[in-house]
């Protein structure tokens, strides 16, 4: 990041988007700064040996 | 992996392509020869005694009399608690019943059958709503209407159906998507089509004018008439599906009250289950969470063929009456379930997704990779025996089961 974009980053209206947990998302919207929830979990539920699997299998 | 991508291509179109024909109605145990005496089937994964919640000990107290195996329901419960009975689920034999899903020898089968594979599937005629067995419900009201359908209603469909040549069911559905339904927990529409098609049938089989009153009038009073006939419609698809080296697509969920379900393409017949969870849902007046049973029934068959919560989209009434949300909500559940499914189903498409085929072929590897569980459009059983439906909601399928099954499936393939 150039500390140009750190510049407009610190000037500009922020516009957020949120993965993951939902409650970060709402906290943002209370406070009425734009926010996209994007609904993301980690695969397989974080289970690693479960993820490596299916990773196997092929999805 | 390609051994699983060609596998589930083949588990998809033969979901696509099954042609389900309702053809026939007779007592059970003409066509599943394994219904003796003393044999009872229940909805779900096996399970014994001990275990069974109260509405399905009740309904089984219940079949007991009806059959006459017993003189009244205390009777009937020690000789079912004694180990005098044999419990099977209606899954190893050819059928399905919806919440405790009971068949016994006597009660009438709708008999479905898929015209592309040449297989059939079972499941009984619909109580209508209130007491019912399906319930728990087991009481003389319950007892008397179960024998009215097996001496009036099961002979008079079974020859009306005979003498029509069957009922083409595929566009029926079709026809029922637009127009609102998706045939778990709402089936008006499709149940006024059956009728349409039946009535002219069942007059021609039933000359006198009281009783075809009576049988019209049954039929045309439940809503959910058609829910039976869409859950053989569903085994009938999803048999020839069972067995393909390698899919890893679910061929049947079930649910007996106490434990959930998962049978995989891939992996035979073998259960995976996990403990059933409790619907989230709206309550009739008078009852609340306290009253409810968990989740029951083999209904999920619909779900499974991509119907009921998997094409919410279609039916947005369904939204509010299970408590799901607003009618703007019902597009997301059936969205979202595209994300676990191999493909869409291009003959059953739903208008307000521009004509998006429903979601179809569970894959258990998006199952587990993505966390999202099925959705599934369900009633709510009181958890007394003989109450009844206490309310509607939407549960969702353990994950548990879809890991056991991806593990099993990669097993089977030498994965580790």
């Amino acid at each position: 990041m150039t500390d140009r974009s750190v510049d407009d980053l610190l000037t500009t209206p922020l516009r957020v988007i949120n993965v993951g947990l939902k409650g970060l998302a709402e906290s943002l919207k209370v406070l009425e700064v734009p926010v996209v929830q994007v609904d993301w979990r980690p695969p397989a539920g974080g289970d690693p040996k479960l993820a490596d699997l299916l990773s196997k299998l092929g999805t | 992996m390609e051994l699983i991508e060609q596998a589930n291509r083949e588990a998809l179109g033969r979901m696509v392509s099954g042609d389900p024909v309702l053809v026939d109605v007779r007592p059970a145990s003409e066509v599943i020869p394994a219904l003796g005496e003393r044999v009872i089937l229940h909805a779900g994964p096996p399970i014994e005694w001990a275990r069974m919640c109260g509405p399905l000990r009740g309904a089984i107290a219940g079949a007991i009399v009806f059959e006459g195996w017993a003189e009244d329901l205390a009777a009937a419960e020690a000789m079912a608690a004694g180990g005098e009975i044999a419990f099977h689920p209606n899954h190893h034999f050819d059928a399905v019943g919806p919440m405790t899903g009971l068949t016994t020898r006597s009660m009438p089968v709708l008999v479905v059958e898929n015209r592309a594979f040449g297989n059939r599937a079972y499941c009984t005629i619909n109580e209508g709503l209130g007491k019912v067995m399906r319930f728990g419900g087991n009481d003389g009201e319950v007892l008397g209407r179960l024998a009215w359908i097996r001496d009036r209603l099961g002979p008079a469909l079974g020859a009306a159906l005979r003498h029509s040549g069957g009922i083409e069911l595929k566009s029926l559905v079709a026809r029922g998507l637009t127009m609102g339904d998706e045939m778990h927990q709402r089936n008006v529409a499709c149940s006024s089509l059956l009728l349409r098609e039946l009535a002219p049938a069942l007059a021609r089989s039933v000359t006198e004018s009281a009783a075809l009153a009576e049988i019209l009038a049954f039929i045309g009073g439940n809503d959910q008439f058609f829910l039976n006939v869409v859950m053989a419609l569903g085994k009938a698809v999803m048999d020839p599906v069972r067995g393909i080296e390698g899919a890893s697509v679910v061929t049947a969920m079930s649910r007996n009250g106490t434990d959930f379900g998962v049978r995989v393409s891939g992996t035979g017949d073998r259960w995976f289950t996990a403990p059933v969870e409790m619907p989230d849902g709206l309550y009739f007046p008078g009852y609340s969470e306290v009253d409810a049973n968990p989740d029951m029934g083999d209904s999920t068959i619909v779900e499974t063929i991509g119907l009921g919560g998997f094409a919410m989209a279609a039916a947005p009434a369904v939204a509010g009456f299970v408590g799901a949300g607003a009618a703007s909500d019902a597009a997301v559940y059936t969205r979202t379930m595209m994300e676990i499914t191999v493909g869409q189903n291009s003959e059953w498409t739903i208008p307000a997704l521009d004509y998006a085929g429903v979601p179809t072929g569970i894959d258990v590897r998006l199952v587990v990779e993505t966390g999202l569980a099925p959705t599934i459009n369900t009633g709510i059983a009181h958890k007394k025996p003989g109450v009844g439906q206490v309310g509607a909601g939407v549960v969702r399928a353990p994950l548990g089961c879809f890991e056991q099954a991806v593990r099993a499936l990669a097993e089977t393939l030498g994965v580790s």
